[in-house]
């Protein structure tokens, strides 16, 4: 076995990008994601590869989509008020179909709130950053092993589809160090045949988002929903861990996922039999797997590092076949496992037989689970 | 098993440094293990502190409700992380600038004056080795001789001319303990 090396999530995040072949880099500094760009600034150049920090996020995201443009693979990062700069970027490059990967290090908001670790960007993430019918698939890794696993499965499932990837990653795991294989992944080079290299010889190409024609608008709209549909049929990744007997699942991503493992361990050790949904694609969202798990539950648990956004698309997949409840800290805190375990205790109360003690989560005032969002 | 240390005090006391012998220590040795620092604006002049966990299975929870071991470097992570430490565990004070007692008569507390030692090594700023010297003679977490193999590589690749002091201030620890 190869020696592991211990690396940070920023640090482990860039080198898998430039073993997957990043041709351009692109950002602005900002805390928790600066080691990220820190790395790239000393190694591409010494690869020969462009670096170039920005004059803003703005910036950042539109050199971005010019380098895109040219069959470049490009990746961006930046943390949360930063990814926000980048809405309307993102949107012309889902609109005009370019392949690029924006990892998003997420910290506590809303405008510039902290620089704690946060999971309070699920909603932009998911539902789309700027204007316009589009979806982005955003992969979530829950360790640094998996970030090193899911930066070129990013790049490539933005270059199979034309449209840019989200890496959705928190100041923890931007900060933190872990023991990785350094072996990263490459990509062979990318030479689509859309992209903008000079028409010598050739018919010009067009790369746009921009269709004044309604029909011709429409047209282009149609093709990326049937985009997505593919995308929704190929790219929907979820782990599941002690589920086979479980009563409770936690449903949690990220930071949030390694939360709840602890808890579920301590939870079984306390005769609670608990397992665990993990989503790693966040959209597309593995709702047809949890529907299915749904009706053999007691109840489910969603915990996150936010006030409750992931849970309205587990209520939505559940459609009713199981209680879920939700317990998630905001602003930069983190739950302990120890409060999950308590939210989990209620969970087990939950749709008890008349007469037992019972937990009713629409009438519980303020308790733990209710504390932030609750059931709503 | 899974162990897990906190390590606090005033940034420049090489609180983060620390941290990441103790790591590279248990990565050395081919365990899991999970370095997080506090990243927060206290850092600058403030207090610093990172928490390590290290462990057989792949690690959970990167935070941590209660610790098995905390260093405490100064008086207010004292305060702060006294409380911390499970029944039972370790608490290894800074006895130089720890005047008050934590008073936690069910955990193990051990008072070095780090400081001085420190400065008996030549460097105020090898205080944070002399202390996890001190955590390693008491709860083993890891191997005394894997952290003296990741300071060889840690700081043998980067200012080997300070390896002796820091090996020298980590044994320093240990005896005081």
């Amino acid at each position: 076995m190869t020696r592991r090396v211990l690396m940070n999530g920023n640090e482990a995040i860039a080198e898998a990008a430039i073993a997957a072949g990043c041709d351009a880099y692109f950002g602005y500094p900002i805390t928790p994601q600066a080691e990220l760009l820190e790395w790239m600034a000393r190694r591409m150049p010494e690869l020969g590869r462009a670096f170039v920090q920005a004059e803003s996020e703005l910036g950042a995201i539109s050199m971005a989509l010019g380098a895109a443009a040219t069959g470049a693979r490009v990746l961006v990062s930046s943390s949360s008020p930063g990814i926000s700069l980048m809405a309307e970027g993102m949107s012309y490059l889902a609109g005009s179909e370019l392949p690029l990967v924006l990892v998003n290090v997420m910290r506590g908001g809303p405008g510039l709130g902290s620089i704690q670790p946060s999971q309070s960007d699920y909603f932009q993430a998911t539902k789309g950053h700027g204007h316009g019918d589009y979806r982005v698939p955003v992969l979530a890794p829950s360790s640094i092993a998996e970030a090193i696993e899911l930066v070129p499965t990013a790049f490539e499932i933005a270059e199979r589809y034309r449209t840019p990837v989200m890496v959705l990653a928190d100041g923890i795991m931007g900060q933190a160090m872990e023991p990785v294989e350094p072996h990263f992944r490459t990509l062979p080079p990318c030479a689509p045949d859309w992209a903008l290299t000079g028409a010598r010889g050739r018919p010009p190409r067009v790369v746009r988002s921009l269709h004044l024609r309604a029909e011709d608008l429409e047209a282009h709209n149609r093709d990326l929903q049937a985009k997505f549909r593919a995308i929704e049929a190929a790219e929907t990744r979820w782990a599941e861990e002690g589920l086979t007997d479980a009563e409770v699942a936690i449903v949690a991503y990220g930071t949030a996922a390694r939360v709840a493992r602890t808890a579920m361990a301590r939870a079984r050790q306390a005769g609670m039999s608990v397992g665990l949904f993990r989503p790693i694609s966040l959209w597309p969202f593995p709702a047809a797997a949890l529907r299915d798990l749904a009706p053999r539950l007691r109840a489910i648990l969603v915990v996150e590092l936010s006030a409750g956004q992931m849970v309205e698309d587990v209520r939505l997949a559940v459609e009713g076949r199981a209680p879920v409840l939700f317990h998630g800290r905001t602003g930069g805190m983190v739950p302990t496992p120890d409060e999950v375990v308590e939210a989990l205790r209620r969970a087990f109360l939950v749709n008890q037989p008349a007469g037992e003690p019972s937990f009713d989560p629409e009438t519980d005032p303020l308790g733990l689970i209710c504390a932030m969002g609750g059931r709503r | 098993m899974e162990r897990s240390v906190v390590i606090a005090g005033f940034g420049g006391q090489g609180i983060l440094f620390a941290g990441h012998v103790l790591a590279e220590a248990a990565n050395a040795e081919g365990r899991e293990v999970l370095w997080i620092p506090s990243y927060g604006p206290e850092m600058r002049g403030g207090t610093a502190s990172c928490t390590v966990i290290v462990g057989d299975e792949p690690i959970g929870s990167p935070v941590v409700d209660r610790v098995d071991a905390a260093i405490v470097m100064n008086p207010p992570s004292l305060a702060k992380f006294a409380p911390l430490v499970r029944e039972g565990g370790l608490l290894v004070v800074n006895a130089s600038l720890v005047e008050a007692q934590s008073g936690r008569a069910d955990v193990d507390e051990v008072r070095v004056p780090c400081s001085q030692l420190a400065r008996a090594g030549g460097d105020d700023r090898l205080v944070s080795m002399v202390a996890l010297g001190a955590l390693i003679e008491r709860l083993p977490v890891v191997s005394a001789q894997s952290v003296s193999q990741a300071l060889r590589t840690i700081v043998g690749a980067r200012r080997p001319e300070v390896l002796e002091a820091d090996l020298g201030a980590f044994e320093a620890g240990r005896r005081a303990a």
